[in-house]
């Protein structure tokens, strides 16, 4: 009575969860496609209920499955991603796309989960120890092999997500320097577009001094802290450089935007503008669903896709947003305390990574859609307009459902 | 530790999250009305203007369509510009302008490029605008004039000034509004309601149907239509009669008030400020300061009456007991008084109020003022006494008639008088000057015209007004109230015998109509120009008041024409053509129309400083019987270049 003991087991909080967000998610594609004639809601409905058999599937597959077959699971989606170079098909100036007739499918919604379950399968295979540098080296690599195969289609945004998987790495022992160093990292870069780049550096050299003091006798390390005070100079000048050399105009403006550097409501700031006035003018409440002027009057750019969420904030307002925020986050966490309580680890880091990929694309694509994050294709989980997207969060949040669910049946 | 990272992480991420969208939502407002802004487009929907008819029905001002060639510049397909400019008559140096204006304003919203297209300069267009991408056509409702006259009484159509549209939630930037004349006082009537319809828009501005589904929407209100109380025939006559004269001519019927003419010379066809020339036309008349054809001269201009006042100080003595119709005063070609002032006077002999009245006698009015103004101890209670009879007639104030422009004029009081003589000191004969309608008094043609037919009705007067029917509305109920005069009655017969010789022996004798028993006055009014720096007296203002038939009247009127003499010389022919015109509908008295159609004033004019290239523009009929009756003036007129066509 293997159905009888899924129903039993499976953590019917988070399932509960995805089917509202799922539900949320079309009525607001619903209104803001309303206008438009291209059959986006319908055919986001068939894609909702085409995840009904994904999930049975994926429920009666024996949970092994997943762990055995990692590394070819894996395979395959690099493979994917790698044909698209060859075979990919080119919509808005991104080679993403499988073209199956009219239908087409975009791998690397897929190779997320893969890459969950090829480095879970990595940390659980052997005994590793993450302060093995070389343990390092291959995990990362696992990480950046499809970040490598992404980035050029170009989809910097799909090629973001995969940063979070430090932070898997870090629970599962990623020494804390890497952790510091990307926060510092992305300070000093944010710094450096805000500032000029000698401000920075004197920033640097003043808080170096200010620890060489405040430090401890035995720590004061002149020729360490100098070697830092040079590596900080060289990011910040290489940022600078690249901001000004190799980013193309359009990557400028969006950064500068989102600084305030640049005022221009009717071109490259166009989407943020619209987007800021759609939420800003829902108010407490909102302005009823199906009532929303700015989603009625496609303002927005990509509202059902990228933006879905200006149509929450519109609609229903304050209270809406909070909602949906409340229910993303109460997934995210539970989702992290069912992989704390994982027998295998093998379950957990996929548990976690799962949590993390699902929260890092909610925490950019809101973020930017309020325009506290410069403007990059990542979509909404669950909301969004799209089978793909749709399909693979289900697949990756059901993989690991389902583990859940057979850590009792094997109790 | 490392299992708080990604909670805290996500903790802290989404709390930043929320509160952004809650300074976006609810600390930030400006976001509401951005979206509102953006979002919905609101869409007049401008109705007919009513139409002005006469008071017999005939139509006088309807409505005309024009058409606005639009254009969207992004829209613009390989078009052919040769055959476009040539089909618009426009310059290829002028299209490229106009194009590139309008792309500075919006390439994907329309902009007018060509406005106020007429029928025929359009129809040639529209067989074509299909041929031409990115071009289209916007109607728009224009006043049609089927009469060149009576301009000073309709008005004009203009764009609203900005300063209204703060004032006025009405009107929006670029509405037309009603300036002037009726259409400024029937404002409300005639333009009727717009309609409103919220529009949704999307991002590209196109609209994408109504904002939930109509719930705001108001449908609008057709004008209604207006009658007059003008006859057109009246109008048009007097307004022939007027040509090269400058003055103002009101005719009212007594027993109601309502104005049967209004007419200011010079004036100007009405169909000039309508269409593509309206601006260059205004500009024109607007600055002609010497002609002055936007000057309302039978509402605006303010004279000291002369003689016509007379009739008043007539009445107030009777009314006051100091003089009955047997007082007799003996004039010595004037009158005497204080200090070796003199009165001059044409007169001699006895004179009683009804001589006193046809041979308009200085010395006789001289005296009964005295008598009324002496009859108290204190001239200054005694003038208040008799500026209340005075302002009875309507006088010296604004008498609440339904045009938009007027004048006070003045009848002064011991208030006046104090002012100019704040010392004291001032008697009856310091003022004696009011007695004859000179000195402080101070009148319009329209305040004469009601005094006449204040005098006709015998003792009252309804507030003079010129709309007769608004379609579905009653008329303002001050226009149907009656004002009585402090003067008794029994009083007016006596004066109005009088007033009836001065068409059978005296100042008018040569003006009778046979079979029409007119009761009229002569007047003249000074007037002084400042010439070259120098005050120099200027040939005086023609005056003459009437009314007819004596029993019975069916007209009075008023006639001002500026340096235009004796009174008796041009008003008073006037005064008799009008009113032969208003009661029979013909003329006998052929030899004062052509007299008077031949006078022409241009020569007095041209002393003030010359004639102003807008000044001749005096109207000339075109369809006018009159015209042939003109003897041609061997004066050369320079043709002034007016466009009333609406081409280009």
């Amino acid at each position: 009575m293997k159905n009888q003991s899924i129903k039993n087991n499976i953590d019917w909080i988070s399932v509960i969860i995805y089917i509202t967000l799922v539900i949320l998610g079309w009525l607001n594609i619903y209104s803001s496609s309303l206008s438009s004639t291209d059959g986006t809601y319908e055919k986001q409905f068939i894609f909702i209920l085409l995840t009904i058999p994904l999930i049975f599937i994926l429920l009666f597959v024996d949970g092994k499955f997943y762990e055995k077959y990692a590394s070819i699971i894996f395979g395959v989606a690099l493979l994917l991603l790698a044909g698209l170079f060859l075979f990919g098909k080119t919509i808005a100036g991104q080679r993403c796309w499988y073209a199956i007739g009219s239908f087409t499918i975009q791998p690397s919604e897929f190779a997320k989960a893969a890459t969950a379950l090829a480095l879970a399968k990595y940390l659980s295979d052997t005994q590793i120890n993450l302060k093995d540098v070389n343990r390092q080296v291959q995990a990362l690599a696992i990480v950046f092999l499809p970040v490598i195969l992404i980035l050029p289609q170009p989809d910097p945004g799909s090629a973001l997500i995969y940063s979070i998987f430090l932070i898997v790495l870090y629970r599962e022992g990623l020494p804390s320097w890497y952790i510091w160093t990307g926060f510092i990292a992305i300070l000093l870069f944010v710094l450096t577009l805000v500032l000029e780049p000698v401000y920075v550096i004197l920033l640097a050299l003043l808080v170096l001094i200010g620890l060489h003091f405040k430090g401890r006798a035995v720590d004061r390390n002149i020729i360490l802290s100098g070697i830092l005070l040079v590596l900080i100079s060289g990011f910040v000048l290489s940022v600078d450089y690249v901001f000004d050399n190799v980013f193309k105009q359009h990557h400028r403006d969006r950064f500068n935007i989102l600084l305030g550097k640049t005022v221009d409501m009717k071109g490259i700031g166009y989407n943020t503008n619209q987007s800021e006035i759609a939420i800003g003018s829902g108010g407490w409440i909102g302005k009823g669903f199906l009532e929303g002027t700015q989603t009625k009057g496609g303002f927005v750019p990509e509202q059902h896709t990228d933006y879905i969420f200006t149509t929450v904030g519109e609609e229903w307002g304050f209270a809406g947003s909070l909602v949906v925020i409340a229910l993303f986050v109460g997934l995210f966490l539970r989702v992290i305390y069912l992989a704390e309580r994982q027998k295998t680890k093998f379950s957990r880091v996929y548990g976690y990574c799962v949590a993390g990929i699902l929260f890092i694309h909610f925490f950019v694509n809101i973020a930017m859609v309020i325009g506290i994050f410069p403007t990059i294709g990542v979509p909404l989980p669950f909301f969004s307009y799209g089978g793909s997207g749709l399909w693979g969060f289900t697949i990756l949040l059901f993989i690991f459902l389902k583990m859940d669910a057979n850590k009792v049946n094997e109790w | 530790m490392r299992k708080v990272l990604l909670p805290s992480l996500i903790i802290i991420a989404a709390s930043l999250l929320v509160i952004r969208i809650f300074y976006l939502q609810i600390i930030d407002d400006s976001f509401k009305l951005k979206s509102e802004n953006n979002a919905i487009k609101v869409k007049y929907d401008y109705p007919e203007r009513g139409y002005i008819y006469d008071r017999y029905g005939k139509l006088l001002v309807a409505n005309q369509a024009s058409y606005d060639i639009m254009v969207i510049p992004r829209e613009i397909k390989n078009i052919d510009t040769l055959e476009f400019c040539q089909l618009l008559n426009v310059t290829k140096e002028d299209f490229i302008k106009k194009i590139e204006k309008a792309k500075i304003y919006s390439p994907r919203l329309p902009s007018v490029f060509l406005a106020q297209l007429n029928k025929s300069e359009f129809a040639a267009f529209q067989e074509k605008i299909r041929k031409f991408e990115g071009f289209y056509f916007q109607k728009r409702s224009l006043r049609d004039y089927e009469v060149d006259y009576g301009a000073n009484i309709f008005g004009f159509i203009t764009q609203v000034n900005e300063k209204l549209v703060a004032k006025n939630p009405y009107y929006n930037s670029g509405d037309l509004i009603g300036r002037q004349g009726v259409e400024e006082s029937y404002e409300d009537v005639l333009r009727g309601i717009k309609g409103v319809k919220y529009i949704q828009k999307d991002k590209y501005n196109r609209e994408i149907g109504s904002y939930k589904d109509g719930k705001y929407d108001t449908i609008a209100v057709q004008g209604e239509d207006i009658n007059l109380t003008i006859d057109a025939e009246l109008q048009k006559y007097g307004e022939e009669l007027m040509i090269n004269k400058r003055g103002g001519i009101v005719a009212l019927e007594p027993k109601t008030g309502e104005i049967l003419a209004l007419i200011t010379a010079p004036s100007y066809d009405p169909g000039i400020l309508v269409g593509r020339q309206r601006s260059k036309n205004y500009t024109l008349l607007y600055h002609d300061s010497i002609a002055k054809p936007l000057y309302d001269r039978g509402l605006l201009a303010e004279y000291p009456p002369g003689s016509p006042f007379k009739i008043v100080t007539g009445l107030v003595g009777l009314q006051e007991g100091v003089i009955n119709e047997q007082t007799t005063f003996m004039c010595h070609h004037g009158f005497s008084y204080g200090r070796g002032r003199f009165m001059k006077c044409h007169g001699f002999g006895p004179h009683q109020l009804h001589n006193g009245i046809y041979n308009s006698c200085n010395t006789y009015f001289a005296n009964v003022y005295m008598l009324t103004i002496n009859k108290y101890n204190n001239p200054a209670y005694a003038v208040d006494v008799w500026s209340k009879h005075v302002k009875s007639f309507g006088l010296g104030q604004f008498m609440g008639y339904d045009l938009p422009t007027g004048k006070r004029g003045n009848i002064p009081d011991s208030k006046t008088y104090k002012k100019i003589y704040p010392n004291g000191g001032w008697r009856s004969t310091t003022i004696i000057s009011n007695s004859i309608g000179q000195g402080e008094v101070l009148m319009t043609p329209i305040q004469l015209a009601n005094m006449m037919a204040t005098v006709a009705n015998q003792g009252y007067y309804f507030t003079p007004h010129i709309i007769k029917k608004i379609e579905g509305q009653k008329i303002d109920p001050k226009f149907t109230t009656k004002h009585e005069t402090t003067i008794d009655k029994k009083y007016y017969p006596p004066m109005i015998s009088g007033l009836f010789d001065v068409y059978n022996k005296g100042t008018a004798s040569r003006l009778r109509v046979e079979g029409i028993d007119i009761c009229g006055k002569t007047g003249t009014a000074e007037n002084f120009a400042k010439i070259n720096g120098k005050r120099t007296q200027l040939k005086d203002h023609s005056i003459f008041v009437a009314f007819a038939p004596k029993d019975n009247p069916k007209i009075a009127i008023a006639i001002m024409i500026e340096n235009g003499g004796f009174g008796a010389t041009i008003a008073g022919p006037i005064a008799s053509l009008m009113i032969e015109k208003y009661l029979r509908k013909k003329i006998t008295r052929n030899d004062l129309e052509i007299r008077i159609l031949n006078t022409s004033l241009r020569d007095q004019y041209a002393k003030l400083g010359g004639m102003a290239a807008a000044s001749l523009i005096e109207t000339t009929p075109k369809d006018s019987v009159m015209r042939a009756k003109m003897i041609k003036t061997k004066e050369v007129i320079k043709p002034v270049k007016i466009d009333t066509t609406q081409e280009n």
